[in-house]
C-alpha cells in the first residue's frame, strides 16, 4: 500500500514536471500561427484564440523575403565542417593520449584538462585581437579552428579508447602495419559508436553556438540561425513574426537527430561525467 | 629517411598529439599570455599599447558597475548551485526507482530543453516573462490574484527569470548525470541496508550521496565554470548588452562592453584575469576539499 502511494506521488511529480518543461515548447509553437502584433501586445501565452491564428507566419516563412533560409543553410554547413573536422582531430589526438605513453604526456594532459576548467568567455578579447591580426575576421576559419582539437572530446575519446584492448595495436605491429595505418585500419571502425555520440553533441553544440560567431561574423550574408534569430529584435523595430516562426522552425532539425539517435546523445552527454 | 623518423614508435605519439599542442598553443596558450600582458596595458584594436601597469586592476576593483556584474554573476552561479544540484540527484534516484514507469519517455523529455539554443531559449523566456498582464508568466500568476511584475526591470526578479531559463534548461541534463552514475551502483549495498533494517532516507543518505560523490563534484565543477562564465543567456534576456541599472549585467557582460563594444581591450583582459583566477580558485578549492587530485592522475 505504502508503495502505491509513493508510486503515484513519484508519477504525479514527473508528469507536473514534464507539462512546466513543455510549456514553453506549446507556447512557441501556439504563437508561430498568430500574428507577430498579437506577441508584442501579449506577449507569449496559451491562448487558443482561432479568429487570429492562421498559417500567414509559415507561409512568410517559406516565402517572403528574408534571410532566414540563407542563415540555415549557413548553419548547417557550418556545423556539418566543424563537425566532422573536429572530431578527426581529437580522435586523432584522443587516440595518441590513450594509446602511448611518451615523455610530457602527463603535462600535455593536464593542458587538456585545464582548457576544460577555464571558461572560454576569459579569451574573448585576446582571441579577437588574434584573429584581427591574423585577418580571420568575418570567416568560418575564426569559428571552426580554435574548437578543432577540442579538449571534452580529445577528453572522451582518450576515456573510451582506454577501454580497448592494447592487444589489437600489438597485433597490427606483429603484421607489419606502421603506427597510423594501425589507427587508420583497426582503432578507428571500432571507434563508431563513440563518433556517433560525439558526432551529434559537438553538433548540437555548434547548431546552436551564438557568442563567437556572432563575435567574429560581420557580414549579414554569413550569418548562422542563431545570430539571424538575434537580429530580428533590435532596438529600432521587432519582426516578431518571423522570429517566433523561425525559432520554431530551427528547433526542429535538432529534434529529429535527437529522436533518431537519442541512446548515443545520452552516452555523449554522460560518458565525460564517470571516470572509466 | 624522414619517413622511417616519422614512422618510428617513439616518435608516432607525438604526431598524433601535435594537433593539440598546436590549438593549445596559438588559440589557447598566447591569447591567454597575451591576455595576461595585455591586462597591465592601455591598448585599443590596431594601435600600439601602452604600459600602464596595474592601473587596470586598481580601477577595476573601485569601478561600480564591475562589482555589481561580480555579484550578478556570483549571485547567479550560487543559485544554478543550490538549485541545479539537489533537485536533479532527487529527480534521479526517484526515476531510476522500481516505482517509475515510463522512465525513456521522462528521460529524453527533460533533455529536450538543452536542444534549444540560448537564441532561441532566452526568446522564448523574454516573451514569457513579459510585463503584460497577459504574458505567461504573469497571466499564470493572475490566477492567484498576482499583480503583473516587470521581471525584467527589477533585479531580484530578472535574477529569478534567469535562474528558471537555467533550471529549464539543465535539470535534465544533471539528471542524465546522475542517472548514468546510478547505475554503477552495485543493488548488494541496498539490500545489506534492507536487512539491517533502512530507511529510504537512511539509504539514500549513507549509500546514494556518497557513492554519487564524483558526480556531484563533476557538475559543482561545471555548473561553477557556467555560472560565473554567463552571458548570452543575459544578453537575449534583455535584447542586448544594457539591461536596466546593470541588474542583467554579468562579468563576461562587461569583459564584452568593455572590450568589444568600447574596445578598451586593455582593461576587458584585466577582467577576463580576474575571472580566470575567481573560477580556477574555487574550482581548485573544491577539487581539493572532494579529494579528486588522487584520482585524476592514473
Amino acid at each position: 500500500m505504502n508503495n502505491f502511494i509513493s508510486r503515484i506521488v513519484i508519477i504525479c511529480l514527473f508528469i507536473i514536471l514534464f507539462v512546466i518543461i513543455m510549456i514553453p515548447f506549446y507556447a512557441v509553437a501556439l504563437s508561430s500561427f498568430k500574428p507577430g502584433e498579437s506577441l508584442i501586445r501579449y506577449g507569449l501565452n496559451l491562448s487558443l484564440d482561432f479568429s487570429i491564428m492562421s498559417f500567414d507566419n509559415f507561409i512568410y516563412l517559406f516565402t517572403g523575403e528574408h534571410d532566414y533560409f540563407v542563415w540555415f543553410w549557413n548553419s548547417m554547413t557550418l556545423t556539418i565542417v566543424q563537425v566532422v573536422l573536429t572530431l578527426f582531430v581529437s580522435a586523432f589526438v584522443g587516440y595518441g593520449f590513450a594509446a602511448y605513453d611518451f615523455k610530457g604526456k602527463n603535462f600535455l594532459f593536464i593542458c587538456v584538462l585545464l582548457i576544460m576548467m577555464v571558461p572560454f568567455e576569459i579569451l574573448l578579447v585576446p582571441l579577437y585581437s588574434l584573429i584581427n591580426d591574423l585577418k580571420m575576421v568575418n570567416s568560418y576559419s575564426a569559428i571552426i579552428l580554435p574548437g578543432i582539437a577540442n579538449a571534452a572530446t580529445i577528453f572522451f575519446f582518450r576515456q573510451y579508447l582506454r577501454s580497448i584492448p592494447k592487444e589489437i595495436i600489438q597485433s597490427g605491429r606483429v603484421d607489419g602495419a606502421n603506427e597510423y595505418a594501425i589507427y587508420f585500419r583497426l582503432i578507428m571502425p571500432i571507434m563508431k559508436p563513440s563518433f556517433a555520440a560525439m558526432a551529434i553533441l559537438n553538433g548540437m553544440n555548434s547548431w546552436n553556438n551564438l557568442l563567437w560567431p556572432f563575435m567574429v561574423l560581420g557580414d549579414q550574408s554569413k550569418f548562422t540561425l542563431p545570430i539571424g534569430l538575434k537580429t530580428l529584435l533590435t532596438p529600432y523595430g521587432n519582426n516578431y513574426d518571423l522570429l517566433i516562426v523561425g525559432s520554431f522552425f530551427s528547433i526542429i532539425p535538432i529534434f529529429i537527430l535527437f529522436i533518431a539517435f537519442q541512446k548515443y546523445f545520452i552516452d555523449g552527454m554522460t560518458a565525460g561525467a564517470v571516470k572509466g | 629517411m624522414i619517413k622511417k623518423f616519422v614512422y618510428s614508435q617513439k616518435v608516432a605519439p607525438y604526431v598524433f598529439v601535435l594537433p593539440f599542442i598546436l590549438i593549445f598553443l596559438i588559440f589557447w596558450f598566447y591569447p591567454l599570455v597575451n591576455s595576461f600582458v595585455m591586462s597591465f596595458q592601455d591598448k585599443m584594436l590596431g594601435q600600439d599599447p601602452k604600459w600602464i601597469g596595474e592601473a587596470n586592476y586598481s580601477k577595476l576593483l573601485t569601478d561600480k558597475v564591475f562589482l555589481t556584474a561580480i555579484k550578478n554573476s556570483v549571485v547567479y552561479m550560487l543559485g544554478t548551485l543550490v538549485l541545479l544540484i539537489p533537485f536533479p540527484m532527487l529527480f534521479a534516484v526517484m526515476i531510476n526507482s522500481k516505482l517509475m514507469m515510463g522512465r525513456e519517455f521522462f528521460k529524453s523529455s527533460f533533455f529536450l530543453p538543452a536542444l534549444t539554443s540560448v537564441a532561441v531559449a532566452g526568446t522564448i523566456f523574454r516573451l514569457t516573462f513579459g510585463e503584460m498582464e497577459g504574458s505567461l508568466m504573469n497571466s499564470f500568476l493572475g490566477l492567484f490574484g498576482v499583480e503583473p511584475i516587470k521581471f525584467l526591470k527589477d533585479g531580484e526578479w530578472s535574477m529569478a527569470a534567469l535562474l528558471i531559463l537555467a533550471c529549464w534548461r539543465w535539470t535534465g541534463v544533471n539528471m542524465l548525470y546522475y542517472l548514468s552514475s546510478l547505475k554503477s551502483i552495485d543493488n548488494e549495498y541496498y539490500e545489506a541496508a534492507s536487512i539491517d533494517g533502512a530507511s529510504a532516507w537512511q539509504k539514500f543518505r549513507t549509500i546514494t550521496m556518497p557513492l554519487l560523490k564524483p558526480t556531484t563534484v563533476y557538475v559543482t565543477t561545471i555548473s561553477v565554470y557556467a555560472g560565473l562564465a554567463m552571458f548570452t543567456e543575459s544578453l537575449m534576456m534583455f535584447n542586448g548588452n544594457n539591461s536596466p541599472k546593470n541588474i542583467g549585467l554579468t562579468i563576461v557582460g562587461f569583459l564584452y562592453r568593455q572590450g568589444i563594444e568600447k574596445n578598451k581591450l586593455g582593461y576587458a583582459a584585466a577582467v577576463g584575469i580576474i575571472l580566470l583566477v575567481i573560477a580556477m580558485v574555487i574550482n581548485l578549492t573544491q577539487l581539493k576539499f572532494s579529494g579528486m587530485f588522487k584520482k585524476e592522475e592514473d
